[in-house]
């Protein structure tokens, strides 16, 4: 047995708890958690079931907490768990996996799947068992601050512009604010309008705010990948931060994983309970709408669908903020069958985004069917998500299936609609 | 052995080993499962409506939205067959009767043509998620050994009992007698084998429940 199998394995018999034993006792292989999977809708094939992805972990945990299986390992008769058998695990538990939970809410014996599949990555991880691209984006937010390798004075660029275009002034390691406010490398990148959304909001709302120059990244490829160590690094940055500007909340940005990495995974990362708040943006302009503070001006007409981001409801108990919020900017709302904690998942989460190998691409962009079928059953041209990862994979989903739906995100889109800010007030840049 | 040494055999010694094999089986594994323990969830947590161990235990017996119609045979045999034998071994007479002297607790029995017609309709459920198991291609890549054995073990003693009440193929005493053996066969499988949901199914649901309560989901 090599070293590194050997510490997999090690890591794997430690991540064994009362639930996970208990899960694998009551799985009886009735094959209904593929129902709820997009990787086995859109495909068919049975592989892709996602208590199968967790055959190795149940051996584990037979041939070394359970008597007849000790037993069964003493006389050889278990078949033990090898190096050839993790690497052909690895599709089935990142590329196939995105963590997105829908399995663990139909097992009709109650068995939490996805948080059996959270725990197997542990193993894979430290036995070196990764897919190349989450590997790159992990080891890029430990070395750079972010997945995408983004360092601060990019970001400090994209903030300078923030400024120039809303006329006010965005704070930055600033002692004592309500917030401190978190983003995603995609955010930065790909969508800085969100940023000048952000800016807007809080000035009407007259909340004060700050970034953290070193600490202004959100998502975790520590979780993604699995690796405990890493995601540590990552998230105590954030606690640190907070703690030295002593902010009262933590505002963790649309982006799911990022959410669930801070609010849920951060306290037993750090090994402590947080002394601040961690909040996602859309269950502050919830507040803020419910207090009369979030106006709109007009309204989206078009008609549209919502797409709920697996990390960020079904996963992370956002359940009631967004509709109400759409339904305070747009027209014409459509709910969707499979909507809030029952909704699809895009086919890029838990990192699986980040995967660039042929097999992977094709295979998101099978399971994407199940989205464009949403879109098209619905009859609308717009969908509106609040996620940054969700919507790369969707705009590739599109781009891959020559779509001309519109994909807006929801804050944006608030902020757009927006009643005008007013820019003689004190946080208008001088 | 001639068929009433059997017979006696296995109302007597045949019955008291099986029964201590489940119930030392049984408690062996809870707390082989059990007493793993779990780590504190150290987030704070966000109280909502619906969402505890307790909801899930009570709400995953029934399907999720959308499951019923993607998995018909699942839910509807799997139904049937576990209210039947539900039905056949609690309230079928000559089991309260067993019960009864083994823990002194008894209770009114349905009429014996009842529990017949509820063997009929286990048994029948049973060979249709038996058919379902080896045509449906997801449970048939999952279904190993222990699938098909247990469901052996389980649709013996329902056959068995039936055709002793009903007197066919053999002899009343020597098909009760192998009725009794099927029977204690299951109760020594039941703790070392899937079957054993029938216990965990309970802290399954209620950990499901637990975890994602913690973060302000009904499950």
């Amino acid at each position: 047995m090599s070293a590194s199998l050997e510490r997999g394995i090690h890591a794997l018999k430690e991540v064994i708890d009362a639930p996970i034993a208990s899960y694998f006792s009551s799985c009886v292989h009735c094959g209904l958690c593929a129902e709820a999977c997009l990787f086995y809708t859109e495909t068919s094939d049975p592989k892709y079931t996602p208590i199968h992805k967790l055959e190795p972990l149940r051996r584990v945990y037979e041939q070394e907490y359970t008597l007849l299986g000790r037993l069964k390992k003493m006389v050889g008769l278990s078949k033990p768990v090898t190096d050839a058998e993790l690497d052909q695990w690895q599709e089935l538990v990142y590329d196939s996996c995105t963590l997105c939970g829908r399995c663990s809410l139909v097992c009709p014996v109650g068995n939490d799947i996805v948080y059996m599949v959270r725990k197997f990555r542990e193993g894979m991880a430290v036995s070196g068992h990764v897919p190349d691209g989450i590997k790159g984006a992990t080891k890029r937010t430990v070395e750079t601050g972010g997945p995408m390798g983004l360092k601060w004075p990019a970001v400090a660029n994209v903030l300078k512009h923030a400024e120039e275009n809303t006329g006010l002034k965005i704070p930055v390691d600033q002692t004592g604010a309500d917030y401190l406010v978190l983003l995603s490398s995609m955010e930065i990148v790909n969508y800085p309008e969100y940023i000048e959304a952000l800016a807007k909001i809080f000035h009407k709302a007259g909340i004060s705010y700050t970034l953290a120059s070193d600490a202004y990244e959100a998502t975790n490829a520590g979780i993604q990948i699995g690796n405990s160590d890493l995601a540590k690094v990552i998230v105590s940055r954030i606690v640190d931060a907070a703690e030295r500007l002593k902010v009262k909340k933590v505002l963790s940005p649309e982006c799911g994983h990022a959410y669930m990495a801070i609010r849920w995974e951060g306290p037993n990362l750090v090994g402590r309970p947080f002394g601040f708040e961690v909040v996602h943006v859309l269950e502050l302009l919830d507040e803020l709408r419910q207090k009369g503070v979030l106006k709109m001006k007009d309204k989206f007409k078009d008609p549209l669908i919502l797409h709920d981001p697996c990390q960020i409801v079904r996963r992370g108990g956002v359940l009631q903020a967004p509709e109400p919020l759409i339904r305070q900017v747009a027209e014409n709302y459509i709910p969707i069958a499979d909507k809030q904690k029952l909704n699809w998942c895009c086919g890029g989460g838990g990192g699986a985004s980040a995967i660039h190998t042929e097999e992977a691409e094709a295979l998101r962009a099978k399971a994407f069917r199940i989205k464009k079928r949403q879109i098209e059953e619905a009859g609308v041209d717009t969908m509106v998500t609040f996620c940054a990862n969700c919507r790369i994979t969707i705009e590739e989903g599109f781009d891959h299936y020559e779509m001309n739906t519109k994909l807006l995100g929801l804050t944006e889109l608030l902020a757009e609609h927006l009643e005008p800010v007013d820019a003689n007030s004190a946080s208008a840049l001088p | 052995m001639n068929e009433l040494q059997f017979l006696t055999w296995t109302r007597g010694p045949g019955l008291n080993i099986a029964v201590g094999i489940l119930l030392l089986g049984v408690l062996w594994r809870l707390i082989e499962i059990y007493t793993l323990g779990r780590k504190k969830d150290l987030a704070a947590p966000r109280h909502a409506a619906g969402a505890s161990g307790l909801h899930t235990v009570f709400r995953r017996s029934l399907p999720p939205p959308g499951m019923l119609k993607r998995s018909p045979v699942s839910y509807i045999g799997g139904y049937l067959f576990h209210v039947g034998l539900a039905i056949i071994v609690f309230l079928g007479a000559p089991h309260i009767l067993l019960i009864k002297n083994l823990i002194g607790l008894s209770w009114p029995a349905l009429p014996s043509q009842f529990i017949g017609l509820a063997a009929v309709v286990t048994m029948a459920a049973m060979v249709v998620v038996l058919f379902d198991r080896i045509n449906k291609p997801v449970k048939h890549f999952l279904s190993t050994f222990e699938d098909w054995f247990t469901w052996a073990v389980t649709f013996l003693p329902v056959l068995t009992g039936w055709m002793a009440t009903q007197h066919l193929l053999l002899p009343y005493t020597q098909m009760l007698a192998l009725h009794i053996l099927s029977a204690e066969i299951l109760l020594v499988v039941l703790p070392f084998s899937k079957l054993f949901h029938g216990f965990t199914l309970f802290g399954s649901r209620w950990y499901n429940g637990r975890v994602n309560a913690h973060k302000g989901v009904p499950v």
